[in-house]
């Protein structure tokens, strides 16, 4: 079942960069698709194109039955809301606690304290990170901080999960170990997910579908497993 | 429901994000208290430099002398004429008897003059304010060609003098307040939106998790309204102890008696109210106006 689907689309910059030239691919419900290419190959540009953090020139991308490309500014949290998103440098709020920092999700939405609560834990739970509810991201390390962001990410159940480099910070067996939950949410919940890296080994490993990305354009689309014989990357 | 929560849960938010980033809040709470004091201190200038102008100007009036001639009833006739003038305050009648009364109290020099005299030398007059001393001239002018009417005075050149530098004085203090104030604005909204600089990494998280923008806004503006109050209480606090120690000192006027200070009570707490309402409008604006910048897609 299309979950999302982008049609010819163009992304030129005001400086007059060419970030995607007429992307067109398909990714269904419940899929892990991984995105590589090189630093500026334009992985970023798509990546963000889902959330709507950009506006493709040309072209349509649908997200969850929704033209991403066509959403007035005023109702870009309503996506927001179905998609939950991880940054390679995490992005917590320094000053509030683990728990704080995912109920802060919910609390955005405007949700009751007493529903928050179990949402929180439950997130929690799943990143494995239940001891550590009441530190502060600085007493973490940096295998927990990403939890924590994972955590904030699909604390409201999305449809969908972007993680946008989410291992780039951190050392081959914390990474395993993100791989691990990501992969869990992935196959527990039924989240699709979308994750953009550098790392080889990780997308070797993994054997999922994989999309390669160079100078905007989309050179390879292969299927699950298929990838490690057309290391280019 | 959902709305009221969001509310409420930023009302909270906003003190607690206040304590937390203690040492933005700081400088943006001094910001708004040194900007405010200027501005307190140049409202209650400028209010005592337009009461005593309008005081001073009060005092200035319309001297018109009678004609010899002139009997009762045409005395009352003008009176009413003179009164039906737009811009006349007042008209008060002094005879003749009255006048040279009133000049041999003040000087002995004067009561023998006037003893040489079988009938008084002196006119009889009418004493006229007037609501605008802007108006002296014309209000003069029109009594002048009245009939019985020998002369109308006020001073003339003089007067029209002190008239337009008293109505500069007033112009100029009030140029001065709303440029202060235009001043602290910019001040206190720049201050502000460095310290939102500083954490725009939270605004971006809010709107990566889906928040409105309104729920985005609210707790910035609920922030900056917390800072501007904050701000505005030492301000407040010290012009209405200053002003009140200065004027009791000084015994409510300035340089000589006829310049009265204003009256501290209501005068001084209406000042702090203007701060009060200052700093909380600046401070909301200024953050809403910072939180925008980032909200654009």
């Amino acid at each position: 079942m299309k979950f999302i689907e982008l049609k010819n689309v163009n992304k030129t910059y005001s400086t007059g960069v060419t970030a995607l030239a007429d992307m067109s691919v398909v990714i269904d419900k419940g899929e892990f698709v991984f995105v590589i290419g090189h630093t500026a190959s334009g992985k970023s540009t798509f990546i963000k194109m889902l959330y709507r953090e950009e506006k493709p020139t040309k072209g349509s991308v649908v997200v969850g039955g929704v033209n991403v490309a066509k959403l007035r500014n005023g109702r870009v949290y309503k996506l927001r809301r179905k998609i939950g998103v991880v940054f390679q440098d995490f992005k917590l709020l320094p000053k509030l606690t683990v728990y704080e920092n995912v109920a802060f999700a919910l609390e955005c939405l405007g949700m009751k304290e007493k529903e928050i609560r179990p949402k929180v834990m439950k997130a929690i739970e799943i990143v494995g990170l239940k001891e550590k509810v009441r530190s502060f991201p600085h007493q973490l390390s940096g295998g927990e901080q990403q939890r924590v962001c994972i955590a904030r990410a699909i604390v409201n159940e999305p449809k969908l999960l972007i993680c946008d480099e989410p291992t780039g910070n951190l050392d081959p067996e914390t990474s395993k170990e993100i791989m691990k939950v990501i992969d869990s949410i992935n196959k527990d919940l039924g989240t699709t997910v979308i994750m953009a890296t550098h790392d080889k080994d990780i997308v070797n490993r993994m054997k999922k579908r994989v999309l390669l990305i160079e100078h905007g354009v989309l050179t390879g689309d292969y299927l699950k497993g298929s990838y490690k014989s057309h290391e280019s990357v | 429901m959902k709305a009221f929560r969001i509310f409420f849960r930023s009302i909270r938010d906003a003190f607690k994000s206040v304590f937390r980033n203690f040492s933005l809040s700081m400088a943006s709470i001094l910001c708004a208290t040194i900007t405010l004091m200027v501005v307190a201190i140049s409202l209650l200038i400028a209010g005592n430099v337009n009461s005593i102008t309008k005081d001073l100007e009060s005092e200035l009036s319309i001297v018109v002398y009678l004609e010899e001639s002139a009997k009762e009833d045409d005395i009352s006739f003008l009176e009413s004429k003179i009164k039906a003038i737009k811009g006349v305050e007042e008209v008060i009648y002094k005879s003749n008897e009255e006048r040279e009364l009133e000049m041999s109290e003040y000087s002995s020099s004067y009561a023998t003059i006037f003893e040489s005299y079988e009938d008084s030398p002196l006119l009889n007059t009418f004493i006229i304010t007037v609501d605008d001393a802007e108006k002296l001239n014309s209000i003069a002018e029109e009594i002048k060609v009245m009939d019985n009417v020998e002369s109308a005075l006020y001073g003339e050149n003089s007067v029209d003098t002190i008239v337009e530098a008293f109505s500069f004085i007033e112009k100029v203090t009030i140029i001065v307040v709303i440029a202060l104030v235009f001043v602290t604005a910019f001040l206190i909204t720049n201050t502000i939106k460095l310290a939102i600089y500083a954490r725009r990494s939270e605004i971006e998280i809010m709107r990566l998790v889906g928040a409105s923008n309104m729920a985005i806004k609210l707790p910035f503006v609920f922030e900056g309204f917390i800072i501007g109050i904050l701000g505005s209480f030492i301000p407040i606090i010290i012009i209405i102890y200053g002003y009140i120690i200065i004027y009791e000192k000084m015994g409510g006027h300035i340089i000589s008696n006829i310049v009265n200070l204003i009256n501290p009570y209501n005068f001084v707490f209406d000042v702090g109210i203007i701060i009060l309402l200052l700093g909380a409008i600046i401070g909301m604006f200024g953050s809403l106006n910072a939180v925008r910048k980032y909200l654009k897609i």
